[in-house]
């Protein structure tokens, strides 16, 4: 297959995976509001409506604002087909978005490329597929599993899962761009420090951590564009 | 029959698992037109074999952390519920704080069984469902002009600066939440009294000890398979560690 073919063969798989994501992300909706109404049937009372919207003015909106922010940020990094995965299966902080970095970085695939849109659907759907599997083994053995899942020794350990991917994953970027880590680091910290109630916004201070982070990829990266002449 | 054995039934089962099954082969759809549209773009199988085998491995502990939160909400919503939110769309953070916010605005003090009627589960049900679905539907609607927008500027004038950005969002990323740990640990029990929770922390530095471990084994020694475990064992380490330090703490 010469490039032009290879081309043409993309945007058809391109076109496609739109139309298909479209309809999928739909039903997908339709299903997961539909469900508590077919499932206020089942249990002889619907949803109370008004309660309903108090609670989205309450906690919705904050979600509404993290969800335009989710997408314009992770889409570029996942593609189209694996964003359309992503939001359908969620857990994106906790293990998508690392998950297809990673799968990204190792086979070293460039962002925007088409290998990185296949990589990058690849990646997605396995997770995803790993994640519904181990929720349905478990569920299945949910009563014999509980004892040891819950077990007060474990605890400690599924209390640091984010840590611990944080670590590890700190340890990959930190070590080939420690100018550009220092500042975001730095500030977050002391941020963090001052002000300890942000904790519960941690996923909001991403906004300005990846902004300054961004801010001084672009200033070293100019810096080289201009050495190299 | 109590409202917990209610949402403990076959009938909750056979709808969150068929919604559950609907997603299971949306993926298997994606993942095999992935694969054939790589292999007739000439990527190497073995290559994309790789990806898959490090997303898996990858993935299976953050999993288990995931079912722990499906165990953690079983007391109050069942077990069908949560095990659909958390496969599906949700996300571990977000389910306890959305279901815990819906059960006070239909007067439960707290998120219990005892508390729980039908209403009082539709109404949480339905709520846990609208909140996190916007990036569902952005996608429906601007997926595709944003990444065909994306691409067209990365063509004309991105150049090389899109993957740094990436990375420099995702040294974001992990500079928050690392940051987050930092003042937890300093502040977390009052400003600057040294007296919160270090344990996060020193997680962190475990796991990334071991990844430096296993970057070594990949670039110095040529172990380039131990890659694809590289995350994963990573965690459980650093995760085994936190057992390890309290029992003795």
């Amino acid at each position: 297959m010469n490039e032009e073919q290879k081309r043409t063969s993309f945007e058809a798989y391109t076109r496609r995976t739109h139309v298909i994501g479209r309809i999928v992300s739909t039903i997908t909706l339709v299903l997961l509001v539909g469900a508590p109404f077919l499932i206020g049937s089942f249990l002889g009372a619907m949803p109370d409506l008004p309660a309903v919207g108090k609670g989205f003015l309450s906690v919705g909106l904050v979600w509404t604002v993290s969800s335009v922010v989710e997408f314009l940020v992770y889409t570029p990094m996942l593609g189209a087909g694996g964003g359309y995965l992503a939001f359908i299966t969620g857990n994106l902080i906790n293990m998508k978005i690392p998950c297809a970095v990673n799968a990204r970085d190792i086979v070293g695939a460039k962002t925007g490329t088409p290998e990185n849109e296949i990589i990058s659907t690849l990646s997605i759907a396995t997770s995803s597929l790993v994640t519904i599997l181990v929720l349905a083994l478990g569920v299945l053995l949910l009563v014999p599993l509980q004892p040891v899942l819950q077990s007060p020794v474990l605890q400690p350990a599924f209390a640091n899962v984010v840590p611990a991917l944080f670590g590890a994953m700190a340890y990959r970027y930190y070590r080939k761009n420690m100018k550009v880590a220092i500042a975001p680091l730095l500030v977050m910290s002391v941020l963090f420090i001052l002000v300890p109630s942000l904790t519960g916004s941690t996923s909001f201070m991403i906004i300005p951590s990846g902004a300054i982070a961004i801010g001084i990829a672009y200033f070293f990266y100019k810096k080289q564009q201009k050495a190299e002449g | 029959m109590s409202i917990l054995s209610k949402l403990n039934s076959a009938p909750m089962y056979l709808i969150c698992g068929g919604i559950i099954a609907f997603v299971a082969v949306v993926c298997v759809i994606f993942l095999v037109r992935a694969y054939r549209a790589g292999i007739a773009m000439g990527i190497d199988r073995t290559r994309m074999n790789r990806v898959i085998t490090s997303s898996a491995t990858f993935s299976l502990l953050p999993s288990v952390g995931i079912l722990l939160g499906v165990i953690a909400l079983s007391g109050s919503l069942g077990t069908p519920w949560p095990w659909l939110r958390l496969s599906v769309i949700g996300a571990l953070h977000y389910e306890t704080q959305v279901a815990q916010a819906a059960a006070e605005q239909v007067g439960m003090s707290t998120l219990s069984a005892a508390e729980m009627t039908p209403s009082g589960f539709a109404t949480i049900a339905l709520l846990m469902s609208i909140c996190i679905m916007w990036g569902m539907v952005l996608s429906v609607f601007f997926n595709k002009r944003y990444t065909q927008k994306l691409g067209r500027s990365g063509r004309s004038a991105g150049g090389g600066f899109g993957d740094l950005a990436m990375t420099a969002m995702f040294i974001g990323l992990v500079s928050a939440y690392i940051g987050s740990y930092i003042g937890g640990l300093v502040s977390g029990n009052g400003l600057f009294t040294f007296s919160g929770d270090w344990m996060p922390l020193l997680v962190v530095a475990v796991s990334g000890l071991v990844m430096a471990g296993f970057v070594y084994l990949a670039e110095k020694k040529h172990q380039a398979w131990v890659e694809s475990f590289s995350i994963a064992g990573s965690m459980l380490v650093g995760m085994a560690a936190a057992v390890v330090v309290s029992l003795f703490v």
